[in-house]
């Protein structure tokens, strides 16, 4: 019989991986668009392509955290407050970045269009790569006593796996933006997406190689990759060779799989475990000691059942209804934006 | 040390936080209203300022959401032992949030901005409107999750001494649950309509666009006279409630040392702090404290002196008052700015009956400068509970002394206090910078739609705007 902890491991899980494939596009976009786009107008074009949609990813790291809370309070209150530092700035690169989506085109001033695109390439760069160093912790153990406290300090989150696991996540990132820009943009920008895909395509897949072959060797156990891993490894061989033809959808949806099934792999392998201890296996966190109780959890799970479906058709929806390519404006459709005296919130 | 650095970052974040919350839900309930007159009285000004004030409510959600998203984090970074301790019973509210309020909030508000000409008028009127229900539903769960800090209930304490939720429905039938969620969505529609009436105000003072903002000054009186009127009543109510279960909090609130039966309410005092505790100087109204607190004529209220007394006996030695200082005045900026506000209220009201609300010339100043004075009367408000909570962190269960992230060392806690306060600093000086200019735009042209929310022109569905 599946017990409540459990499912709310794979829930969690659930959130982890759809915040990478969703928020994961927006972070890839966010890093991309001063080189996909050249002008202000084609960096707006590439900021609008996950406009309507990029608060929404967001949530899913919210409710993946807020879920541990609940869930397994002893996860979230031992991961929290050890990568302290690095959350610091993941909240810092996340206000950043969020605010600078809304600010960056509320004046016309070079230094303040500047500084917020700024904040949003550099923002959108330090999140999947410090979250991915914290996942990859979690896997490869961090020094935790028999209380469940953080014994180490920042330099001890820095270990060689979760780096790696940090540029893997970041590298997939930039490439499922770049062919989340290829599907959603035209012409030019498309182009250029298009060339980023191609530049980033071997890195990536060296990464998700590399950090396929590190993960056996960390998590222990058989040394055959476990399927989800192989899907990994082929969803961003294909996502590479897919990126350079035209099957925009299909490259996509490539770098989908890749960002989910890299992420999955963490959790698959990290289970029963939430945490690794690597001061002593015996201080490991796992799903049943750090759990809520079993009323707690059973509350949670009517609450999800009820309102997850609901997110994922509103959500899905929306992504419907802007679904299809951004364009620029052609020099003949009166009034371009970028040259209106009056555009109202220039 | 640690642990008070802890708590300076915690109130400096939360209190920075819910300078934008209330603009929030109160803006984006004002802004759904504008919508739905545009909706059917077909009059383009409504639409213009929907789109006017919609921009206002965007500027400042921006910095509310991500301001949002460091409370989410900060428990668990900060306050670890509170989290290791309370998340089987406070965690669960907070997941509750996220999954049916922020996703709904945050979905329908990008739907809402993108989708002016995209999407059937209806449906899209139904998006601000999910907008301004996310909003306050998100508040109900925060409320829930705080007010058990308050008021535990609704847990049994497992083997491990540890608070385990068996009741979730008492989390949400908790007293001080259902009025403090009450108060705190009156004063974001007392917020959201004085920051309506400020900029309205501005505009009618210089003449320009005096038809719509006239419209717009006027709804924003309508929702405010009631709402400061009800808060007043439900101010009160929780003042009663909390009298029951947290007795210290209001005890210290009116610095009452001594145990009172009738209780005079000191209006103004010199003193009458920890240390001298029969104050110097004191303006008094018989009988009032004993009607706040008790809601009879002649109540009786425990003095502090007692109540310590009484906690000795119970929890061990130690202090159970919570700062007199803090809590004696942030109740009186409260009350006493709310009856301002309410009088203030009274006066649109009286103009809006007549119809000279956009010729007062000393109402329209006035209502200027009122825009100030939500913004205190909520820190006040958040001063005032969560300070008279204290030493507790769980009333009653947990002590904040002990609450906080034992593997977090204080130069973490400087460093993060420090850049939380630049990064705040700067985002608050871009909101405000933002906030000033677009209050005194003019309203857009009615055929410049599409340009300023990013969403095109009809017929040319693909044109992006350079903002949204």
């Amino acid at each position: 019989m599946l017990h409540l902890h459990t499912l709310w491991f794979v829930i969690i899980a659930i959130f982890w991986v759809g915040f990478f494939v969703l928020e994961g596009f927006d972070f890839g976009v966010g890093v991309l668009h001063t080189i996909v786009g050249r002008t202000d107008t084609e960096r707006r074009v590439a900021i609008n392509t996950i406009g309507p949609w990029w608060d929404g990813n967001e949530v899913w790291l919210i409710v993946a955290g807020a879920g541990m809370f609940a869930a397994f309070p002893a996860w979230y209150a031992t991961m929290f407050s050890a990568l302290y530092l690095a959350l610091l700035l993941v909240l810092a690169a996340l206000m950043a970045r969020g605010v600078a989506f809304e600010y960056m085109g509320k004046s016309e001033n070079p230094r303040w269009r500047r500084t917020w695109t700024w904040c949003t390439t550099i923002g959108s760069l330090l999140v999947p790569l410090l979250l991915g160093v914290g996942l990859g912790d979690l896997l490869n153990g961090l020094p935790i006593d028999s209380s469940h406290e953080f014994t180490g300090n920042f330099f001890d989150l820095l270990t060689p796996y979760g780096l790696w696991t940090g540029v893997t996540l970041l590298g997939l990132c930039l490439l499922h933006g770049a062919t989340f820009l290829k599907l959603r943009t035209a012409d030019e920008l498309r182009e250029r997406a298009r060339a980023a895909a191609r530049a980033l395509g071997w890195p990536a897949i060296a990464l998700v190689v590399g950090f396929v072959i590190w993960t056996r060797s960390v998590a222990g156990g058989p040394d055959v990759p476990d399927p989800v891993q192989v899907l990994a490894v082929i969803a961003v061989l294909f996502a590479a060779r897919l990126a350079r033809t035209d099957n925009d959808g299909w490259a996509f949806t490539a770098s989908a799989v890749a960002v989910a099934a890299t992420v999955g792999s963490i959790f698959i392998n990290l289970y029963p475990n939430v945490m690794v201890s690597s001061t002593n296996a015996a201080y490991n966190l796992t799903v049943s000691n750090s759990a809520s109780g079993p009323y707690a959890l059973k509350v949670m799970t009517i609450v999800a059942v009820i309102f997850f479906p609901l997110v994922l058709i509103y959500q899905g929806w929306s992504f419907h209804v802007f679904r299809g390519r951004v364009r620029a404006p052609a020099p003949s459709d009166p009034p371009p934006p970028t040259t209106v005296p009056a555009a109202p919130s220039a | 040390m640690t642990n008070e650095l802890a708590r300076w970052q915690f109130a400096t974040t939360s209190i920075y936080h819910f300078l934008f919350v209330p603009v929030t839900i109160g803006l984006s309930f004002l802004v759904a209203l504008l919508q739905t007159a545009w909706h059917r009285n077909d009059k383009p000004e409504y639409k213009r300022l929907t789109r006017f004030f919609g921009t206002l409510l965007l500027i400042n959600v921006a910095v509310g959401v991500v301001t949002g998203l460091v409370q989410e984090f900060e428990f668990g970074m900060n306050w670890s032992a509170y989290s290791r301790f309370v998340g089987d019973v406070f965690g669960a509210p907070l997941a509750m949030e996220g999954l049916a309020a922020f996703f709904l909030e945050s979905t329908f508000l990008g739907l809402w901005i993108f989708g002016w000409d995209r999407l059937p008028k209806r449906v899209h009127l139904a998006c601000i409107w999910l907008v301004a229900f996310g909003s306050m539903l998100s508040a109900l769960f925060i409320l829930a999750a705080n007010s058990w800090m308050q008021h535990p209930v609704g847990y049994a304490l497992n083997s491990h001494g540890q608070p385990e939720l068996n009741n979730v429905g008492a989390l949400f039938t908790n007293a001080t649950f259902l009025w403090g969620y009450v108060h705190v969505i009156l004063a974001s529609l007392v917020t959201g309509s004085l920051v309506m009436l400020a900029v309205s105000a501005w505009h009618l003072r210089k003449q320009r666009e005096v038809e719509p903002f006239r419209h717009a000054a006027q709804l924003s009186v309508i929702v405010l006279l009631p709402a400061i009127l009800l808060q007043m009543f439900v101010g009160n109510k929780l003042g009663e409630i909390e009298t029951k279960y947290q007795p210290a909090k209001i005890a210290a609130a009116e610095a009452q040392w001594e145990n009172c039966q009738p209780c005079s309410f000191s209006a103004f005092q010199v003193g009458g702090g920890k240390n001298d505790q029969t104050p110097s100087q004191i303006i008094e109204i018989p009988h009032l404290l004993s009607v706040l607190a008790t809601g009879t004529w002649n109540g009786a209220v425990v003095g502090l002196n007692q109540l310590q007394k009484e906690d000795e006996k119970k929890y061990g030695p130690g202090n159970y008052i919570p700062d007199v200082f803090i809590q004696y005045w942030s109740m009186r900026v409260m009350a006493y700015l709310g009856t301002l506000i309410a009088l203030l209220a009274l006066w649109g009201g009286w103009l809006v009956h007549r119809g000279t609300l956009e010729r007062s010339k000393w109402f329209l100043r006035v209502s200027i400068w009122a825009v100030v004075t939500p913004f205190l009367m909520n820190t006040a408000g958040w001063l005032l509970t969560e300070n008279g909570r204290q030493p507790w962190i769980v009333q009653g269960l947990m002590k904040t002394i002990n609450a906080n992230s034992p593997s977090v060392t204080s130069t973490d806690i400087w460093i993060s206090l420090i850049v939380f306060v630049l990064i705040y600093i700067a985002l608050g000086a871009a909101d405000l910078v933002l906030m000033l200019r677009y209050g005194r735009k003019e309203l857009d042209r009615e055929d410049d739609e599409g340009d300023q929310f990013g969403a095109a022109k009809p017929g040319a569905t693909t044109i992006p705007a350079l903002t949204y």
